[in-house]
């Protein structure tokens, strides 16, 4: 559809045009579902009336699996087929796994990314978050009794384009259609931000299983920008358990290497166990049977504090980067919002009130204000107007660049970008005749290559023969809101050009997506059919009523040849609509928006001037 | 009337000159994601995504070069017919010289986080003045050569900052 709608505020479509989107938070640990209804935004309830679903597959055989608790509770007996904490694993190859030793999971090492070796065969992260993901998607479907319109899926700020990708491929396989990713600190200050009116620069400390986010936000009559972010993505409440068994080992005089996989995974549950006891009250008991030997002690919050020390002061050193980062000091930060399950442990609420000098706000449920944010934004995406003028204007976490002679990084997008952007930088040949280019994409901070992570390589093809740096390759970048990156080279003399979405090189393409979809969620051809021609029926519907809406506010920009054929183009639609099969009203519907992209430019065009006059929406 | 073809500064209906006023720039760039951003046209399909997304990356785009006084400078430089071209041009007077050679020795010598803390303050200071130098140049004497000249003067100074900054990652680590 091309026309673009600029609404007044509080204007809705009607209520039957609703969408129903969701906003999900997929978490190391746990995961949750939230929608907005009746103007609320809520977590969505499992049928015992949990709203958690633990982040846990388990695979019984080829076709049987359980996902959630059941599976958490089956963790200590059949720790090789019982994968927690998937999303430490998504877009990472096997070297990047530092605690790979500590896992109770065989890894396969592949290009790009591992796979863990089950019961059930060789599965992929993204498999396995796919299952997360469709147990929150069908969730949601029995909740509303209807299908889901889109989702918005939140990622750790600091997530790089390898595991965004990742991410958004799961979504695809659980049958979601991903309206946006947004970064989990994001998400938090929109729920929190708009339940609290609040204005001015926040500090969004995101301490979840996995991954530790901080990200710096200016808030403002509804818009959300983030100045800088940073983070760790592989810091988390696993690695405040996996440094208290650490320690406990240390203390009871245990060698690591003489563990089974369920000693690990006993451990590892203790672990947690006394982690969450030590944030009510101090000491707590600390009990594990070993096969070889029994661990039992009294365990204080001051030796867990001691053991993670580092831990703690990890996240402090990317919060001075990301302040650095904002140019900004500590004393500029109006509030420090706490997200992620892990920051309900009192020392890392300490190190943050200490740093800060403020005591931090803790006043949403830490474990499902991204959820919330995330569904806040779904709702607006869908088309849902909801009346909160909301925007995010949010950053690229980490630097891409390309790979010059010497193996050292070129850098063309800086972190803290603003997204949408595209940047662009020429190159040339550097020997006499040379015909093709090779291009080593990579995301990092780090100037030399091999410390930076390789996002894809592409080769520019068919460069007419010249002299050495004659030649004038300009390679453009873009990466769109949802932080995903697509790279084009194009020679400037001979007009020569290459395109790629960067995907990794284990990332699914479209069609293996289909394949896999059919395969694990299968739905009877003929429900699919019913499905596809309802959507394409609702798409028709919204094309006509924007192209309406469009005409009755600015039919002046058009000439009566434009008008006339875009009002033919309507009428065909209209009719395709009640007569065609889906694909025939699809092409209906892509003709019309073909059809009013000039018309809609002049319309963008339009309300850019409006802008420029001042006349904006807060104004009017 | 702004298209995508309209200097930064007409794009954000500012005056073409060095000194601006950030909070406005900062409130006008927010209104014109308002109105561009690909968000507000999430559920109206490929063809408006597209022409959002080329609004949007170019209002970035503008805003980027605006805000930052460095490349508001080489824009105004290179939009009055004096290239920055800081790749070819490496000239620099010799006093100018000095200052970094005693700067990086001072980088070399410093151990903790407090000395490059102190160093980076004394080079922000001096950023800061050659800052107001350059709106002279160029809002005062309209002398975009000299201005060319002191913007690069200036990125030798943003090199080294950001030289220093690395350290101090270093040492934070």
């Amino acid at each position: 559809m091309a026309l673009l709608q600029i609404s007044e505020p509080g204007q809705t479509p009607d209520p039957h045009q609703r969408r129903i989107a969701v906003g999900i938070d997929l978490g190391t640990t746990h995961s949750l579902v939230a929608s907005v209804r009746n103007g609320i935004a809520e977590c969505l309830p499992d049928d015992q009336g949990r709203v958690i679903l633990p982040s846990v597959v388990r695979y019984l055989d080829a076709e049987r699996r359980q996902i959630g608790f059941d599976a958490l509770a089956a963790q200590v007996d059949d720790p090789a087929n019982t994968i927690s904490s998937v999303k430490r694993l998504m877009g990472r190859g096997i070297n990047d796994i530092a605690s790979r030793a500590q896992l109770p999971y065989q890894l396969n090492d592949k290009p790009g990314m591992v796979t863990l070796q089950t019961v059930a065969g060789e599965k992929s992260p993204v498999e396995i978050s796919a299952e997360i993901l469709a147990t929150l998607r069908f969730r949601a479907e029995d909740t509303f009794d209807d299908d889901i319109h889109g989702a918005v899926i939140t990622v750790p700020a600091y997530f790089d384009d390898a595991q965004r990708q990742a991410t958004k491929d799961a979504a695809q396989l659980a049958g979601l259609n991903v309206l946006r990713l947004i970064n989990e600190p994001t998400a938090a200050a929109i729920a929190y931000g708009l339940d609290n009116g609040s204005e001015g620069v926040y500090a969004v400390y995101d301490l979840g299983g996995g991954t530790f986010d901080i990200s710096i936000l200016r808030l403002t009559q509804g818009v959300f920008e983030v100045v800088a972010t940073g983070g760790d993505s592989a810091l988390g409440g696993d690695d405040y358990d996996r440094a208290l068994v650490d320690w406990v080992l240390t203390k009871a005089g245990v060698a690591a290497d003489t563990l089974t996989p369920t000693d690990k995974a006993a451990l590892q549950r203790a672990a947690r166990a006394g982690k969450e006891a030590l944030s009510v009250s101090s000491p707590v008991p600390f009990n594990v049977q070993l096969a070889k030997a029994l661990v039992s002690f009294e365990l204080k919050a001051e030796d867990f504090e001691t053991a993670t020390a580092h831990l703690t002061q990890r996240t402090l050193t990317a919060v001075r980067k990301a302040l650095r980062d904002a140019k900004l000091v500590k004393d500029d930060i109006k509030g420090v919002v706490m997200v992620g399950g892990s920051t309900r442990m009192p020392q890392v609420r300490k190190a943050a009130a200490n740093f800060f000098g403020s005591e931090p706000l803790t006043n949403l449920n830490p474990d499902e204000v991204v959820a919330l944010g995330a569904a806040i934004s779904a709702n607006q995406l869908a088309g849902n107007n909801t009346g909160d003028d909301l925007l995010l204007l949010d950053v690229i976490p980490l630097s891409l660049g390309i790979e010059t002679m010497g193996g050292l990084v070129e850098r063309i997008v800086p972190r803290n970008q603003t997204i949408p952007t595209a940047m662009a930088q020429d190159f040339t040949t550097y020997k006499d005749g040379q015909t093709a280019l090779a291009l080593h994409v990579v995301q990092g901070e780090r100037d030399l290559v091999v410390d930076c992570r390789s996002l894809a390589r592409f080769e520019l093809r068919g460069i007419p023969p010249m002299a050495a740096g004659a030649a004038r390759i300009r390679v453009t970048f873009t990466v769109d809101a949802d932080g995903l990156l697509s790279v084009n080279a194009k020679e400037q003399v001979s007009g020569v050009e290459a395109t790629i979405d960067v995907k990794p090189s284990y990332g699914l393409s479209d069609d293996e997506i289909a394949r896999m979809l059919q395969d694990s969620f299968s739905t009877a051809q003929q429900d699919m059919q019913a499905r596809a021609l309802a959507e394409a029926q609702v798409d028709a519907d919204r094309m006509l009523l924007a192209t309406g809406s469009a005409l009755e506010a600015d039919a002046d920009l058009l000439s009566p040849n434009e008008r006339a054929r875009i009002d033919s183009l309507m009428v065909a639609l209209a009719d395709t609509r009640t007569n065609g099969d889906a694909a025939a009203i699809e092409a209906a519907t892509n003709a019309l928006a073909e059809g009013t992209e000039a018309f809609a430019a002049e319309r963008m065009n339009k309300g850019i001037q409006k802008a420029l006059a001042g006349k904006n929406i807060e104004a009017v | 009337m702004a298209t995508l073809q309209s200097t930064d500064f007409e794009l954000f209906g500012v005056p073409a000159q060095f000194a601006q006023d950030r909070a406005a720039l900062d409130a006008r760039w927010k209104d014109l994601q308002r109105e561009a951003h690909p968000d507000k046209f999430a559920a109206q399909g490929a063809a408006a995504q597209r022409v959002a997304m080329q609004w949007s990356v170019r209002i970035n785009e503008a805003y980027q070069r605006l805000k930052d006084p460095l490349k508001r400078a080489s824009y105004l430089c290179e939009m009055n017919g004096a290239p920055i071209n800081a790749e070819t041009n490496t000239a620099m007077p010799t006093d100018f010289l000095m200052q970094q050679m005693e700067w990086r020795e001072e980088l070399d010598e410093a151990g903790t986080l407090d000395e490059l803390e102190a160093l980076l303050a004394q080079v922000n200071e001096r950023e800061g003045e050659q800052l107001s130098k350059i709106g002279q140049s160029i809002d005062g004497a309209k002398d975009f050569n000299a201005a060319a000249q002191q913007v690069r003067s200036l990125m030798f100074m943003q090199r080294f900052a950001s030289e220093v900054d690395a350290r101090m990652d270093q040492l934070g680590q």
